[in-house]
């Protein structure tokens, strides 16, 4: 889509100093640039699709093993600090809503801010890797909370408790696999966006999806909160 | 169909060439394919990628059905030194053709590349040439010029698609070949999660398979778009042609059936890496969870697999017998009918392990999958009725596909019923059954679409007879090799062994001369094409007085598909009512009456 296709084959050469939106053509196989951000976003909706499905296999995961051993998940939740995943929550709710004012700055071409949206975003993903890994993962594997087979907490209340962590591990990494994915995007966009003012009224189809990828990422998050953090 | 048809005094626009004109040198021609964003180039590459694991998938089926020609046998043989009178036992062990061309020392050896051969075929055959194989191939290559349109939406992410099925693919080969996999394709736990724990091949073998579903992910999502956005004006959703129909359907199986393997088997690699326990019911894990999991997606793609060759039958049946197919809408519904039934039937793999209620509601919905598939066929029968039928290579195909399927589909049924199925399942009913609708099915309905399109992609004319003489062999080889499947299936011989009692062994010599004649079929074939290649005649823009939009196009087409946007001024089928394209019409006359449907 267009994180592979940013459609750089057809810009003219009419006047070099106007901003990269602009001078972008759409790709010749597309009769107006409108129909190519209708298509691009179409594919990318789907692509959207496609990761709701691989993180529905995770769900399923979380569903069958709650249900066959709610004890053993009742006590896992307890194990997790709802202040961080809190806080987390926020970091990535402030993120999705300047992502959303950047393609706002940039369907009335303030470059400017549209920058320091993209900035602030880039700043709340690096937020959500900090807490997570300082808070959370490095001192529950240090107490031996790991998953599976590598499973050492000495004072674990259920025999299942590996189970609970090797979902949580599974389902958290997963999706902080996709913040990193998601913030290389964004990233990407935004040196575009500095370097050519890529970024404008007529053309923002790569920044809208990958603020709609941004937003995926949050929205996964905002079920796994409560699922992991907040049942009992 | 259009009314801006490219005649051939259309001066100016010729000096573009078609698709396959050399660029330049030889080393900018190779180029031009290897960074090409052109849909039909990419076809072709995906054709030939799809072929060359044909070969492979189809000399280790050629392997397995050598290993089962004999049973292996033990013999003792009680010697007697004559000089000095010492007894002596020998054992000789026999019947193995694995032992015999010493790829193994002994027939427990040989049991084991027995396993890794029909693991090698399976995993080939599904995932890297029937998945692909008609979506990818006759797809690419059709789809945009069936639509009117330049190129599919996404040329470039098409091309990455073609670089990681074939990167996958690659891998999954070099695995198999030097490290040697066992679990079957489907990679079932505890097989695949147990054995061999501290090797890396059935990783790296799960690793590979999870990297083609991205290309046929990525594949999918450009097909919808590529239909949503890109058809020709005055195309409308039921002005398409069938085919495009099937792809359509077929795409929307892939997007949302393939992720769901992309989990799986993120989950099992983490399984073997990681021992995290979800499989294992050492640690409260349940190993059938991953069947659950796997045929959530694998049965979806059973109509991945299927459908494209609904699609192609659409295609060849109303143009070889002159006639507009019989009941258009109940087509395309029953296409994307099956594709919605496809996702409630996975539990039929499971009967066994699951509750009464559970085992009965799936063998209900199994049974829904047999009425859109009926329909398909009654209409495809239908369409035949009182047809001009031209008996050629692609008419023979879709005969022997309506002839195949059908064995096949009606097979299905007993499969699907909870009595009879648990005596038939893990038997070589089984075996034949699924070769009856994904071989019969998908296989047959490639190679009567690749004759069918010959032409319009390499602008050469294949050898008629020899076509209908490789088509024959192919017909009578596989039902030889299958038919006689289904009754060493009920007499109870069980799937994946290397060997069996001696009553089966005619039945089995009869399947293994099968697999020759079908061998003989393919190789006809690959000749025909090949010399059409080399010295066929030129090939008309649209030998079959086809109305679709491909054949208003040169054969090979242009770069850019067509000279001029085309208008959709009729419907694909309307055979009875307009003179089809740069034909003579003395060919292919109108009717009298144009018929009413």
């Amino acid at each position: 889509m267009t994180a592979i296709d940013p459609g750089t084959a057809g810009e003219n050469k009419l006047s070099s100093n106007a901003p990269g939106w602009e001078r972008y053509k759409q790709a010749e196989h597309f009769r107006t640039q409108e129909d190519e951000f209708d298509a691009c976003t179409q594919g990318f909706w789907l692509f959207l699709a496609t990761e709701v499905l691989l993180f529905a296999g995770l769900f399923c995961f979380y569903a069958i093993y709650r249900l066959k051993y709610p004890e053993a998940f009742a006590n896992g939740s307890h194990y997790l600090d709802p202040f961080y995943g809190g806080l987390n929550t926020v970091v990535l709710l402030v993120s999705s809503f300047t992502v959303a004012m950047a393609i706002r700055c940039a369907q009335i071409n303030n470059q400017r801010w549209l920058n320091i949206n993209l900035v602030i975003t880039l700043i709340c993903a690096f937020l959500f890797f900090f807490i997570k890994l300082t808070f959370e993962y490095i001192p529950k594997l240090s107490q031996g909370k790991a998953p599976g087979a590598f499973f050492s907490y000495p004072y674990a209340h259920d025999p299942h408790e590996p189970l609970w962590w090797s979902m949580y591990y599974m389902a958290t990494g997963v999706h902080a696999l996709h913040v990193l994915i998601g913030a290389s995007l964004l990233g990407f966009v935004l040196f575009r966006s500095v370097t050519k003012q890529a970024y404008g009224p007529k053309h923002f189809t790569l920044l809208e999806n990958a603020g709609l990828y941004w937003h995926l990422v949050d929205l996964i998050w905002i079920f796994l909160f409560p699922l992991l953090y907040l049942i009992h | 169909m259009s009314s801006n048809h490219d005649h051939d005094h259309d001066d100016g626009h010729h000096d573009e060439g078609s698709y396959l004109t050399p660029r330049g040198t030889l080393f900018e021609t190779v180029l031009s394919w290897v960074y090409t964003i052109d849909h039909k180039k990419i076809g072709v590459m995906y054709l030939t990628a799809v072929l060359t694991m044909f070969f492979l998938g189809g000399v280790s089926a050629l392997a397995v059905r050598l290993e089962l020609l004999e049973p292996n046998r033990i013999d003792s043989v009680l010697t007697i030194d004559p000089t000095t009178g010492a007894e002596s036992i020998e054992t000789i062990e026999k019947g193995s053709f694995f032992k015999s061309i010493g790829l193994a020392d002994n027939l427990a050896e040989a049991n084991i590349v027995y396993n890794r051969a029909f693991t090698l075929h399976g995993a080939i055959m599904v995932f890297m040439v029937i998945v692909p194989g008609i979506p990818a191939t006759l797809g690419n290559f059709m789809l945009p010029l069936m639509l009117g349109a330049k190129d599919v939406a996404f040329p470039r992410l098409n091309l990455l698609s073609w670089y990681i099925y074939v990167f996958g693919s690659l891998l999954a080969i070099l695995v198999i070949l030097y490290m040697g996999v066992e679990t079957g394709w489907t990679f079932y736990t505890p097989y695949s999660t147990t054995g061999d724990i501290s090797q890396w091949r059935t990783t790296v073998m799960v690793a590979s398979v999870f990297v083609i579903g991205f290309s046929s992910i990525l594949t999918g999502l450009n097909f919808i778009v590529t239909v949503h956005k890109l058809r020709a004006p005055g195309m409308g959703w039921f002005d398409m042609p069938l085919f495009i129909w099937a792809i359509y359907a077929t795409s929307i199986i892939q997007v949302l059936a393939t992720p769901v393997i992309g989990i799986t088997l993120l989950l099992l690699m983490f399984e073997r890496i990681f021992h995290i326990g979800i499989f294992d019911p050492g640690m409260g894990g349940d190993p059938v969870l991953y069947q659950h999991f796997f045929w959530f997606y694998s049965h979806p793609v059973v109509y991945v697999m299927i459908l494209p060759a609904f699609g192609v039958i659409n295609e060849l049946i109303p143009v070889h017998a002159r006639k507009h197919i019989f009941g258009y809408n109940a087509m395309a519904f029953a296409s994307l009918g099956i594709a919605a039934v496809s996702f409630m039937v996975w539990g039929h793999h499971m009967f066994a392990s699951m509750g009464e209620i559970a085992a009965a509601v799936f063998s209900a919905l199994t049974f829904l999958v047999a009425i859109p598939t009926a329909v398909k066929i009654f209409n495809w029968v239908a369409t035949l009725y009182k047809g001009s039928i031209a008996f050629n290579t692609p008419m023979l195909y879709a005969l022997s596909f309506i002839f195949i399927f059908l064995i096949g589909g009606l097979t299905g049924l007993p499969l699907a019923t909870l009595a009879t199925d648990l005596h038939l399942h893990d038997s070589y009913f089984i075996v034949a059954h699924f070769h009856y609708v994904m071989m019969g099915g998908t296989i047959i309905a490639l190679t009567g679409g690749l004759h069918h399109w010959w032409p319009k992609m390499f602008g050469r004319m294949y050898n008629e007879p020899v076509g209908l003489l490789g088509g024959s062999f192919v017909f009578i080889g596989f039902n030889v090799t299958f038919f006689t499947q289904f009754f060493l299936g009920t007499q109870g011989m069980p799937r994946r062994y290397a060997s069996y009692v001696d009553e089966f062994q005619t039945l089995h010599i009869i399947s293994t001369v099968g697999s020759w004649l079908l061998l003989i079929g393919f190789l006809i074939h690959l000749f025909n094409f090949l010399f059409s290649l080399v010295a066929g005649p030129k090939a008309p823009p649209n030998p079959w007085g086809g109305l679709s939009l491909e054949w208003e196009t040169e054969s090979p087409p242009t770069a850019h598909n067509f000279h001029h946007e085309p208008l959709v001024t009729h419907g694909p089928y309307d055979f009875d009512r307009v003179l089809p394209p740069h034909c003579d019409p003395e060919d292919f006359p109108l009717p009298d009456k144009p018929l009413d449907h």
